[in-house]
């Protein structure tokens, strides 16, 4: 076997991982590890490593939950040709290797840098010379947008070729969001400092990032986590869907100029994000998921609330989609608009939103489901047009369908276990953590030496990845995370293809995607 | 027309009638007290993710803090944290809360440029730029502005082009790939000009204070006119602070004219009906 099957999160000894030299590696990924339709990338980097770079590959396969992971020997003297050439759903993650270790590969399509990071192999790379496609013609001018926008949001540069008011051609050049976060993982720090910087990977996406690095890194620990974590880690991973994904609608809404569904979708966010701060005080959930335990357990008070919030809010939101999604207005701008084929988000890896959107249905909730996912028995909404509306149409109906969810586990609130309690006897001892409950973090087990683990999330955007590699001592020796957006940004760039240039806001809006994730 | 008239009217009023006086649902962690109990300091200091806690006497730097509360989880007796979200100031180092100290912050009036009031004190128009910025003091920001806490009703609002603002928002611990840009859009600002950092990642650098990737001189070199604690910052303690910020909190305005939505929360001494007393947000 030239490749070793784990299931998600599934922490197995470093050294169990085949080595391979490249010619095989590259045989391997493209006639075997992505053979089938369901089979898509989730990561695939390079470690420093004996004197060369591990190039490690890890493959999903949607239809029996396996993670496939290979692994490749290469050094930057050699150059080694390109899996992105014939898969191009690999141009992102070999582009990210050549920026930071200076390996080449030939025959990419178009090998650019990815975030210019701090560490990158070539210093003298920069953000300013971004080598954008341009097509020589009189006929044809340039729009450059960014990376300051017009709205409260995020930087990134968009550089459009117009014919006319037609986009013949659009590039998003990013990484003005580069915080070095990678980097800062490896730090010897705290279990806390870990958390923090996982929830501050991506602030409207602070329950995904978490959980996936929660489940990463107690399955490090050998740690296996309670009844009450699972259902609170599930619960939380579908109220930030339905808040963001309200927020989403609203923003539509803004950018067709309809300014009632802007208005009650926007209202209708702040009840949900507001049962954040009752739960445990931050209205975009921080400091509600830690590995090992939470300060927060979730109480049968708390599911009143809850459930009295949502029978307020479903009446409203159904009552503003159906008219959202019969206004001639509306659905003039929604139908046809950025358009993106089956084909095209099979080809370039789209998961998430971006995937289910075009008929691809990818959903880790269903295909690798962890905490109550199983139970639940989730079933993915798919949607074949692949435009605007299809788009629209999976936010709201998945909203509908994590209310479902959240109403099913209302019906079986666990009892917050002992040590879990917030109402724990207090002891009389001086010392820290008197409510005994709450010292998880720092009872904790360490983490195991020379292991490797990938962890799948399926944040409201798509699949989150995290994986850890650690070292004889236990030490992190190498941190990787992904954003769904990492997949997605080009999903963008082809959707926006032969539409309007004045289009283009209501198409990035539909696909909401994150800068600082994908810059990290 | 008909249904859309029914979902105005279903909306009811969604508005928080005074954003000075609404209180905050469920578990909020805003100002902290600090109080003169004997605890182990070092193991204190020890389990801040950000090292925003000092030792002898303990302190808490709000403008490192994330808000997470671990350390009123560790030592309840010595740290709580209070609902008072009015943490903005414009002086870093009322950020610090001492031990025994349970005074609201306020702003260094001394420290106000006059310009500001004189000027922006009616209208202010604000350019955002994230800097790092995690998306979610974006969020916030964006939600000031909505439908609930309607910061336009002040006359605050974001404006599209910094040639039309009369300042910035800063959020994020200012990445290196973004300092010229910032730098840009400054230079773009018409003067007189603030600059507002918003939450603890842009204030301090936060839990990316020690990345090799920022590049913060850009606060070395400019003055900073007001801080919005907080990860991220709420909209209440957004909208408070810029009402500080201008001179716009209740005691001082009685006499500003105002548009009839802006009449609402600044008629001086005005009972408000019951029912909107107090209104959780």
């Amino acid at each position: 076997m030239m490749y070793v099957s784990v299931k998600n999160h599934q922490r197995i000894p470093f050294s169990d991982i085949p080595v391979t030299e490249y010619g095989a590696f590259r045989e391997l990924i493209l006639h075997e590890l992505m053979a089938n339709p369901d089979d898509h990338c989730v990561q695939y980097f390079g470690v420093p490593m004996d004197g060369g770079i591990r190039l490690i590959v890890c493959v999903a396969r949607d239809s029996n939950s396996d993670i496939r992971i290979s692994s490749c020997q290469a050094s930057s003297e050699n150059t080694y040709p390109s899996c992105a050439a014939s898969k191009p759903a690999l141009e992102k993650f070999e582009r990210e290797i050549t920026e930071l270790y200076n390996i080449q590969f030939e025959g990419h399509p178009w090998n650019k840098p990815v975030r210019y990071p701090w560490n990158r192999a070539m210093q003298e790379q920069r953000m300013e010379q971004y080598p954008f496609y341009t097509i020589d013609s009189e006929e044809l001018h340039e729009v450059g947008v960014g990376p300051v926008h017009a709205g409260i949001i995020e930087p990134g540069h968009f550089r459009f070729i117009c014919n006319g008011e037609q986009i013949l051609h659009m590039e998003t050049q990013l990484g003005y969001q580069h915080r070095g976060i990678e980097s800062l993982f490896l730090k010897p720090g705290s279990v806390l400092q870990k958390a923090t910087l996982a929830e501050n990977i991506a602030g409207d996406t602070a329950v995904g990032h978490t959980t996936c690095f929660a489940h990463l890194w107690e399955s490090l620990c050998g740690f296996e986590p309670s009844a009450q974590l699972k259902y609170s880690r599930t619960l939380a991973l579908e109220l930030e869907r339905i808040a963001i994904h309200t927020g989403g609608l609203s923003a539509m809404c803004a950018d067709i100029g309809y300014q009632l569904g802007n208005s009650v979708f926007g209202r209708l966010r702040t009840p949900v994000i507001n049962f954040f701060q009752q739960w445990c005080g931050n209205r975009v959930a921080k400091s509600l998921i830690r590995p090992f335990g939470t300060h927060f357990p979730f109480t049968p008070e708390l599911g009143q609330t809850l459930s009295a919030m949502f029978d307020r809010y479903e009446p409203d939101f159904l009552e503003m989609c159906h008219e959202l999604f019969k206004l001639p207005s509306a659905l003039s701008r929604f139908e046809k608009t950025g358009v993106v084929s089956l084909e095209q988000a099979a080809e370039i890896g789209a998961v998430g939103v971006a995937a289910r959107m075009s008929g691809l249905c990818r959903d880790i909730r269903a295909s690798h489901p962890d905490d109550l996912y199983p139970e639940l028995q989730h079933t993915p909404i798919v949607k074949h047009h692949g435009d605007v509306y299809s788009r629209t149409k999976v936010r709201k109906q998945e909203i509908e369908q994590s209310l479902a969810h959240i109403r099913q586990l209302l019906t079986r609130i666990p009892a917050p276990e002992d040590g879990l309690s917030a109402s724990a006897p207090e002891v009389q001892a001086p010392g820290p953590y008197p409510h005994s409950g709450h010292a998880f973090l720092h009872q904790s087990p360490a983490p195991a030496p020379g292991m490797f683990v990938l962890s799948l999330v399926e944040g409201w955007r798509g699949e989150i990845c995290h994986c850890a590699i650690t070292d004889p001592q236990g030490a992190l020796v190498c941190y990787k995370v992904k954003d769904p957006s990492f997949h997605n940004w080009l999903a963008l760039a082809l959707a926006v293809r032969n539409n309007e240039i004045s289009d283009f806001p209501i198409c990035n809006k539909s696909f909401d995607l994150s800068y600082c994730g994908h810059d990290l | 027309m008909l249904d859309n008239f029914k979902i105005w009217y279903h909306q009811g009023k969604q508005y928080i009638p005074d954003v000075t006086t609404a209180q905050v649902p469920g578990i909020f962690r805003g100002r902290p007290v600090i109080s003169e109990v004997k605890v182990d300091e070092e193991a204190l200091c020890a389990l801040c993710p950000t090292r925003a806690i000092q030792a002898h006497p303990v302190a808490i730097d709000l403008g490192r803090c994330t808000f997470c509360g671990e350390c009123a989880f560790a030592f309840p007796k010595k740290i709580r944290f209070t609902t008072d979200y009015k943490m903005a100031t414009n002086e870093r180092e009322r950020l610090m809360i001492r031990e025994g100290q349970d005074e609201p912050i306020t702003l260094n009036e001394s420290l106000v440029r006059k310009e500001i009031r004189s000027v922006l004190g009616q209208s202010l128009k604000l350019r955002q730029v994230s800097a790092g910025g995690d998306n979610s003091c974006e969020l916030e920001l964006n939600a000031a502005g909505n439908v609930n806490f309607d910061m336009g009703r002040f006359g605050i609002e974001f404006t599209a082009s910094p040639r039309h603002a009369d300042g910035l928002v800063i959020t994020g611990p200012v990445s290196r790939n973004m300092a010229e840009a910032l730098d840009i859009t400054y230079a773009a600002t018409p003067d007189p000009k603030i600059i507002v950092l918003a939450g603890t990642d842009a204030i301090s650098g936060g839990i990316f204070a020690d990345s090799p990737a920022l590049d913060r001189s850009f606060l070395d070199t400019h003055t900073v006119d007001l801080y919005l604690p907080g990860n991220p910052a709420h909209p209440l303690c957004i909208i408070n602070g810029f009402l500080s910020l201008l001179g716009r909190t209740r005691p001082k305005t009685p006499k500003l004219p105002l548009t009839p939505l802006g009449n609402l929360p600044e008629r001086a001494g005005e009972q408000l009906p019951e029912r909107l007393q107090g209104r959780q947000v």
